[in-house]
């Protein structure tokens, strides 16, 4: 049994516009000890997803799904102050931008025990010796001297440490981490990747990686879903993926990447936009931005269907990974 | 300038830069002595026409100081700079106002560089309406005909920033640094903030507009395989200097400067074979306001030696490029 298991997710958010839904459908399983990576473009739902799970949606968010499991624990109908004891203890989570997420009144050391007092009802020395063993195992310098620190002596790459520790703090069973990187420089995001499947390695904890950036997850997750205006588009093992992709979303995106273009000049790109609130259309939401539509994918929304070791939604999924001779793959 | 990061073109230089530095005064505190922060410390470069020097390095490397002093936004402390081979700095207000015309930017954030509670018609003609006494019509004419230029439908023309996409947005921004007709275009992260097939599309555009216009880009960014594919040549920079310097195949194909090679092992690559195993690093980017003595990477890179931390190493010539490392010769 996976230990995340989310069937038919979708969450509304009821805006002036009328009812937007920013997440359309989509499973999403992720096992004990597995690294999935969740990638798309801004809009696509992928943080939105992640709210979800863990349970931080505000109150103008609705979610609907057929299940939604975490350990055996049915979190659609678990009552809030029990999912507060699953948040932040066995589902962690490390936020995009560390210089707004820690509290700027407290210390780093006050902000690591709290969760461990709450959680795990620990006090006094004990406490202050788990926070700093903690401090020493993200890799911060001085550890006894830094529970001091207030977060903004602490550069980006130490604040994104200091989170780390806090979301690790109690032996977190999955650890969601939306764009943990974004925000710093590449020598520093090369560390905190690495810190984070380090962690993963040596605590057998799952790893959801949601990211925009490629590469990123090319390197650190071991299967990936694609998401496009709210839905899975296409969900492979990540050298699959990225050797042979399916969904002609996942290939043009792929394609526009200028490491894939060496020795073309014109990088290829994907004509149109993601549609919005008041444009998705009546067939494929990729269909009117896609080269092979036909007139099925006008009409008809086409279902997550099996391909190659995973899942494209896709009536005609690529044969090869090729987008053929505009944008052939090299 | 050696000689070393000359191109074989004979395109003329439209911008030159020689030993610039921008130093900036930091207090510390009430009775301590105030700071100097070298922000930008001894940068030389040319950039010829329709060429495009990218600048690479991490926050805090100077890259962005480089881009406001080389527009003349914030002058130099100190160096020389010319325009399409006429001196900038020490010229009077008048003549700057004129010369300024030759170099333009391109700001990074397309949401905060522009003004929204003006429409792009005003935007785009508010450079012309400074620095030209072209009529009314005219000036619009001419947003409009750039407006086609940059890939935005004319009927667009009244409407607010707001109304367009961010690469819509980055579009805009690139059409008004154009509207003067300058020689050069500093774009200061341009593209980071948009998504890959956004980027895609402005990066598609750069070049297009470079290729018509002969325009020569002093491209600031921080992301290697963006610069890889539309420079021609790379200038790494490390706490406010430049630490390689050459043509753009030979930096990455051969880096000598282990800053150089650290950033091109821990950029993120798509491609396995791509990838590059390499120690990274511990340790962050000394504080500016207290470098360390001797070569400034010294306290990160996997191969100094005492020699390292005690001199300060030149930039010289060494396999076509320039770089500032006592064991270039090693790396290899």
């Amino acid at each position: 049994m996976p230990l995340l298991d989310i069937k038919n997710l979708s969450v509304e958010f009821t805006t002036r516009a009328g009812t937007f839904r920013a997440v359309d459908g989509i499973d999403l399983t992720v096992d004990e000890g597995e690294v999935v990576g969740i990638v798309g473009e801004s809009g696509s739902g992928k943080s939105v997803t992640s709210l979800a799970v863990m349970g931080l949606l505000g109150s103008n968010g609705r979610i609907v799904a057929d299940r939604m499991m975490f350990g055996g624990t049915d979190l659609l109908t678990l009552a809030p102050s029990k999912r507060r004891k699953i948040t932040g203890k066995d589902i962690a989570m490390v936020f995009q931008e560390p210089m707004t997420s820690l509290n700027p009144c407290f210390t780093v050391g006050f902000q690591i025990m709290e969760t461990l007092r709450v959680h795990e009802g620990l006090s006094g020395k004990a406490l202050r010796h788990r926070a700093i063993a903690l401090l020493e195992q993200v890799g911060i310098p001085a550890p006894e001297t830094r529970l001091s620190a207030f977060p903004h002596q602490l550069s980006g790459g130490m604040s994104q440490r200091v989170m780390i520790a806090i979301a690790i703090a109690c032996n977190p069973r999955l650890l969601v981490a939306d764009e943990p990187t974004t925000a710093l420089d590449v020598t520093i995001q090369k560390q905190i990747l690495d810190l984070l499947v380090r962690l993963q390695k040596e605590r057998g904890m799952a790893l959801i990686l949601i990211t925009h950036d490629m590469g990123v997850v090319a390197e650190t997750a071991q299967r990936v879903a694609v998401m496009y205006a709210g839905q899975v588009a296409e969900t492979r093992p990540v050298a699959d993926l990225f050797a042979r992709p399916r969904h002609p979303y996942t290939g043009a995106l792929l394609d526009a990447l200028p490491e894939r273009a060496l020795g073309k000049r014109r990088l290829p790109t994907i004509p149109g936009m993601v549609p919005g609130i008041a444009d998705r259309p009546a067939g494929c939401l990729f269909g009117p931005r896609c080269r092979f539509a036909t007139d099925r994918c006008r009409a008809e929304r086409p279902a997550l269907t099996d391909v190659d070791n995973g899942l494209a939604r896709c009536f005609f999924p690529l044969p090869d990974g090729h987008l053929g001779a505009e944008g052939a793959i090299q | 300038m050696t000689s070393t990061t000359q191109t074989t073109t004979d395109s003329p230089v439209v911008l030159e830069a020689h030993n610039l530095r921008k130093h900036y005064a930091v207090k510390r505190g009430v009775f301590k002595p105030m700071a100097t922060v070298k922000a930008l410390d001894g940068v030389s470069f040319q950039l010829q026409a329709g060429r495009t020097l990218a600048v690479v390095g991490e926050s805090g490397c100077g890259k962005s100081t480089l881009a406001r002093s080389v527009t003349m936004i914030e002058p130099p402390s100190s160096g020389e700079l010319h325009y399409d081979g006429r001196t900038v700095l020490g010229r009077s207000a008048a003549e700057l106002k004129e010369l300024r015309r030759t170099v333009q930017m391109v700001f990074q954030n397309p949401y905060g560089s522009l003004n929204p509670r003006k429409t792009v018609g005003s935007i785009l003609t508010e450079p012309l309406v400074i620095n030209t006494d072209m009529p009314k019509d005219e000036r619009r004419a001419r947003a409009v005909a750039m407006m086609g230029k940059v890939g935005l439908r004319p009927d667009q023309v009244d409407r607010y920033p707001h109304m367009f996409s961010g690469g819509q947005r980055q579009r805009i921004a690139i059409a008004r640094a154009l509207m003067l007709n300058p020689r050069v275009v500093v774009a200061d992260e341009p593209v980071s903030a948009l998504d890959v097939s956004i980027q895609a599309q402005v990066l598609n555009l750069m070049m297009d507009l470079q290729e018509e216009l002969n325009l020569a880009y002093l491209f600031i960014s921080h992301d290697l395989s963006v610069v890889r594919h539309i420079a021609d040549a790379i200038m790494v920079m490390y706490l406010g200097k430049p630490v390689e310097h050459g043509a753009k195949d030979v930096v990455f194909n051969r880096p000598r400067h282990p800053y150089t090679r650290i950033l091109l092992a821990a950029t993120p690559r798509v491609n396995p074979a791509l990838r590059v195993e390499r120690v990274i690093p511990k340790g962050e980017l000394p504080s500016p306001l207290n470098p360390p003595p001797g070569c400034s990477f010294h306290k990160r890179c996997p191969f100094a030696t005492d020699r390292c931390a005690a001199e300060v190493p030149a930039l010289r010539p060494v396999d076509d490029r320039l770089v500032a490392c006592h064991h270039a010769e090693q790396m290899t």
